[in-house]
C-alpha cells in the first residue's frame, strides 16, 4: 500500500491528469451506453402505442397512414436493429426526429436545455448561499434553540411538495399580488434575445439589454424560490453535520486559541475543511434539482427539459425520450466529473491518477 | 430456502426489537419524534376511519358548486360539486399504504441487490455496482415519469415507477455496510466455524445492516408520498374520479380562483411528509449506529454519494479511505 502511494504521487506529477480525464471518458461513455439501453429498453418494450399516441383518431384508421409512419421511424424492424440504428446516427450526431413535433430532437433539446440549466443554476447558487449560513449557524450553536430552528426549518423544506408551492406563490405573488411575473422565461411583449448561450440572463447581458434582463431575471425569481427550498433543506442538514465534524479538528481549536475572529474562523478554517463534503452534496442537489424542474415548470410553463420530457413521455416520443435520457445523462457525468476535479482543488491530498 | 429466509427475518426482526426496546424510549423523549407520531397518528387515523368521519361520498357529486370553505362543508366544494374535507380524508387512504408498499418493495428489492454485491464481491459486485450507478444516473422524478407514461398512467404504475427509482439507494446503504462487515473477526470467524453464507448472512450480516436501512426507509416514506403524489399531479398517477391529494391540487390549478381547493391537499401531503421525516430524522439520532460514522465519512454510508475521485485506483485516495479490495473472501 505504501509504495502505491508513492507510486501515485510520483505519477500525479505530470501526465496524470490527461490520463485520467482519459478513464473518466470511457467509463462515462460505459454509463451513456447503459442510458440509452435503459431508456430504450423501457420505452420500446411497453404496452403502449406510441403511432396510436401520434396520429390522431382518423388517421390510425388509415392503413397506408399508418405504415408510412412506422416506416419513416423504423418501428417495422426488430427492436435491436431498431436499436443499433439509434446508436449509428447517435455516433454521427444525430438524436433522431420527435414524433410528437417532426422536428429534430437535437434542435428541440438545444432550446430545452438551457432554459432549465438556467434555473437549476440559479436555484443552486441561492440555496448554497443559504444553507451555509443556516448550516454554520446550527453546527456553532448544535444544541441550542438556534440549531433547533433551523433543524425543523430544514426538515419542513424537505416535506413540501413543490408543485403545490409553485401554484401557491403563483396565486399570490402573480395573481393576487402582482409582484412577481407569473409564467414564461419571458413577458409577451419582449423578445427573446439574440442566441448565444441559450441562458436569457447571458445573452441579454452579452447583448447589453438592460430591459430584457431585469424581464427575464423577474421571471426567475418565483420558481427558483420554489426550487430552492428544497435544495435548502438538503443542503443544510449537511453543512450543519460536515462542519460540526471540523469543528471538533485541532486545527480549528488551534485557530481559535491563537486569538482568530469568529469570522476567519469559520470562513477560512471550518467552511474550507467543510468544503469537500459540501462539494459532494452539492453535486446530489443539482440532481434533485433536475428532478424538481419537472413538477415546478409545468405550472410556470417554463419551456425547460421537463416540460419537454413530460410531454415526450406522455405521447411515447421514443426518440424525443431516449434524447432526454441521454442528456440527463451527460449532465449528471459532467457534474460528477466537475466534483471530482474541484476535489483536487480545494483539497492538494486528493491525487487524480 | 424459504425455511431460511424466515430465520433470517425472525433473526433481524429480534434483533432489532431488542435494540428498539432498548432505545426507543430516547427517540420518544425527542419532541420533534413526538410531533411527527402524533401527526402521523392523525392522518393514520383519518385513513381508517374515512369511510366514517367523512360527511360524504368522496365520488359524490350533489353539493353545489366551487362553494368556499364553511358554507354547505367545512372545506369548501369543488367544481363537480364534491365535499373537500370527504375527498381529503379518502384521499389518505390512498396515498399513506402506497408510499409504504413502495418503500417496502423498494427497500427488499435493495437490500437484497446490495447485500449479493457487498458479500459476493467481484464480478458480480461491478455488474450490480454499475447497475445501480446507471439507476442513480436519472433524476427519479423524468425516470419515474417516463416508466409511468410507458407502462400506462395508473396508481399501481406509479408506485412500480417508484419502486425501479428508488431501490439503488438501499442497494448502496447495504453493499457498503456488508462490505465493511463481512471482514469483521465476528463474522470472519462464524465463516470459520464452518456456517454457511446463508447463515452467516442471516446472522451475523443482515441483523446489523437492518438499523441503518430501516433508517433510511422511514426517512423515505416521504419521499415516496412526494413522488407518487407528484407523478398524479402531472396526470401519470391516480386518475379521475379518484380522491387523490395530488389529483386533486391538478385540478385546483384548473379552477385557481378557489383557493381552497388547492390549499389543503398541499397542506395534508405537507403534513404528513413532515410528519415521517421528524420521525425518521429522529430514529437516525437515535437509533443509527452509523450517524456517527456517517459524518466521518462524509455520507458515505446514507445518502447517495456521486464522486468516486479514486475510481479504479484505490492508492489515489485520501489515506483514511478503507480500502475495499482488501477485505477477504
Amino acid at each position: 500500500m505504501p509504495t502505491a502511494t508513492k507510486a501515485a504521487r510520483s505519477r500525479s506529477t505530470g501526465s496524470a491528469l490527461p490520463r485520467y480525464l482519459l478513464r473518466r471518458l470511457g467509463t462515462s461513455i460505459v454509463l451513456l451506453f447503459g442510458v440509452t439501453l435503459v431508456t430504450f429498453v423501457l420505452t420500446a418494450l411497453v404496452p403502449g402505442d406510441p403511432i396510436a399516441a401520434a396520429l390522431g383518431e382518423g388517421a390510425i384508421q388509415n392503413e397506408a397512414t399508418v405504415e408510412a409512419y412506422r416506416e419513416r421511424y423504423g418501428m417495422d424492424r426488430s427492436l435491436p436493429e431498431r436499436y443499433l440504428l439509434y446508436l449509428l446516427a447517435l455516433v454521427q450526431g444525430d438524436l433522431g426526429t420527435s414524433i410528437r413535433t417532426s422536428r429534430p430532437v437535437l434542435e428541440e433539446l438545444s432550446t430545452a436545455l438551457p432554459a432549465t440549466v438556467e434555473v437549476a443554476f440559479a436555484a443552486i447558487v441561492v440555496s448554497l448561499a443559504v444553507a451555509l449560513v443556516l448550516g454554520t449557524i446550527a453546527a456553532c450553536r448544535a444544541g441550542k434553540v438556534s440549531d433547533q430552528v433551523v433543524r425543523v426549518v430544514s426538515l419542513v423544506g424537505l416535506s413540501v411538495p413543490t408543485f403545490w408551492l409553485a401554484i401557491m406563490v403563483y396565486r399570490l405573488f402573480f395573481m393576487q399580488l402582482g409582484w412577481a411575473p407569473g409564467s414564461g422565461r419571458l413577458s409577451p411583449a419582449l423578445n427573446p434575445p439574440p442566441r448565444i448561450t441559450g441562458l436569457y440572463l447571458v445573452d441579454f447581458a452579452l447583448d447589453g439589454d438592460p430591459v430584457g434582463f431585469i424581464d427575464a431575471a423577474a421571471h426567475l425569481v418565483l420558481p427558483v424560490v420554489v426550487l430552492s427550498l428544497f435544495t435548502i433543506g438538503l443542503l443544510t442538514r449537511f453543512i450543519r453535520s460536515s462542519v460540526l465534524e471540523v469543528l471538533s479538528t485541532d486545527y480549528v481549536r488551534a485557530a481559535r486559541a491563537k486569538g482568530l475572529s469568529s469570522r476567519r474562523v469559520i470562513v477560512g478554517y471550518l467552511l474550507r475543511g467543510a468544503s469537500l463534503p459540501i462539494l459532494t452534496m452539492v453535486g446530489v442537489a443539482f440532481g434533485a434539482l433536475l428532478s424538481g424542474t419537472v413538477l415546478v415548470e409545468a405550472v410556470f410553463a417554463w419551456p425547460g427539459l421537463g416540460t419537454y420530457a413530460y410531454y415526450a413521455a406522455i405521447n411515447l416520443d421514443l426518440p424525443a425520450v431516449m434524447g432526454v435520457g441521454l442528456v440527463v445523462g451527460v449532465i449528471y457525468v459532467v457534474i460528477n466529473l466537475v466534483v471530482d476535479l474541484l476535489y483536487g482543488v480545494l483539497d492538494p491530498r486528493v491525487r487524480l491518477g | 430456502m424459504s425455511a431460511q429466509v424466515s430465520r433470517m427475518s425472525r433473526a433481524a426482526d429480534a434483533r432489532v426489537s431488542r435494540r428498539s426496546k432498548r432505545r426507543l424510549p430516547a427517540a420518544w423523549r425527542s419532541p420533534l419524534a413526538l410531533v411527527g407520531i402524533v401527526i402521523a397518528g392523525a392522518w393514520f387515523l383519518a385513513a381508517i376511519l374515512a369511510p366514517w368521519i367523512a360527511p360524504y361520498d368522496p365520488l359524490a357529486q350533489g353539493l353545489p358548486r366551487l362553494t368556499p370553505p364553511g358554507e354547505y362543508s367545512v372545506l369548501g366544494t369543488d367544481v363537480l360539486g364534491r365535499d373537500a374535507l370527504s375527498r381529503l380524508l379518502h384521499g389518505a387512504r390512498v396515498t399513506i399504504p402506497l408510499a409504504g408498499v413502495l418503500v417496502v418493495c423498494a427497500m427488499v428489492l435493495g437490500t437484497i441487490i446490495g447485500a449479493v454485491a457487498g458479500y459476493i464481491g467481484g464480478w458480480v459486485d461491478e455488474v450490480l455496482g454499475r447497475l445501480t450507478d446507471l439507476f442513480m444516473a436519472f433524476p427519479t422524478v423524468i425516470l419515474a415519469m417516463v416508466i409511468a407514461a410507458a407502462l400506462g398512467p395508473s396508481l399501481y404504475n406509479a408506485v412500480l415507477a417508484g419502486i425501479v427509482v428508488t431501490w439503488p439507494m438501499y442497494a448502496r446503504v447495504t453493499r457498503s455496510l456488508v462490505m465493511s462487515l463481512r471482514s469483521q473477526n465476528f463474522v470472519i470467524a462464524s465463516r470459520l466455524l464452518g456456517y454457511s453464507p446463508w447463515r452467516s448472512m442471516g446472522t451475523d450480516i443482515l441483523p446489523n445492516v437492518m438499523g441503518p436501512v430501516l433508517v433510511l426507509a422511514s426517512l423515505e416514506v416521504g419521499t415516496a408520498i412526494l413522488l407518487l403524489t407528484g407523478l398524479s399531479f402531472l396526470g401519470l398517477g391516480a386518475q379521475p374520479p379518484t380522491a387523490e391529494w395530488g389529483s386533486m391540487i391538478s385540478g385546483a390549478m384548473q379552477n385557481i380562483d378557489a383557493w381552497w381547493l388547492g390549499v389543503f391537499p398541499g397542506l395534508a401531503i405537507l403534513t404528513v411528509v413532515m410528519a415521517f421525516n421528524f420521525i425518521g430524522d429522529s430514529l437516525r439520532d437515535v437509533l443509527d449506529p452509523l450517524s456517527s460514522a456517517e459524518r466521518q465519512g462524509a455520507g458515505s454510508a446514507v445518502g447517495p454519494t456521486t464522486v468516486n475521485a479514486d475510481e479504479g485506483d484505490p492508492s489515489a485516495a485520501v489515506p483514511s479511505e478503507p480500502t475495499e479490495q482488501e477485505a477477504p473472501r
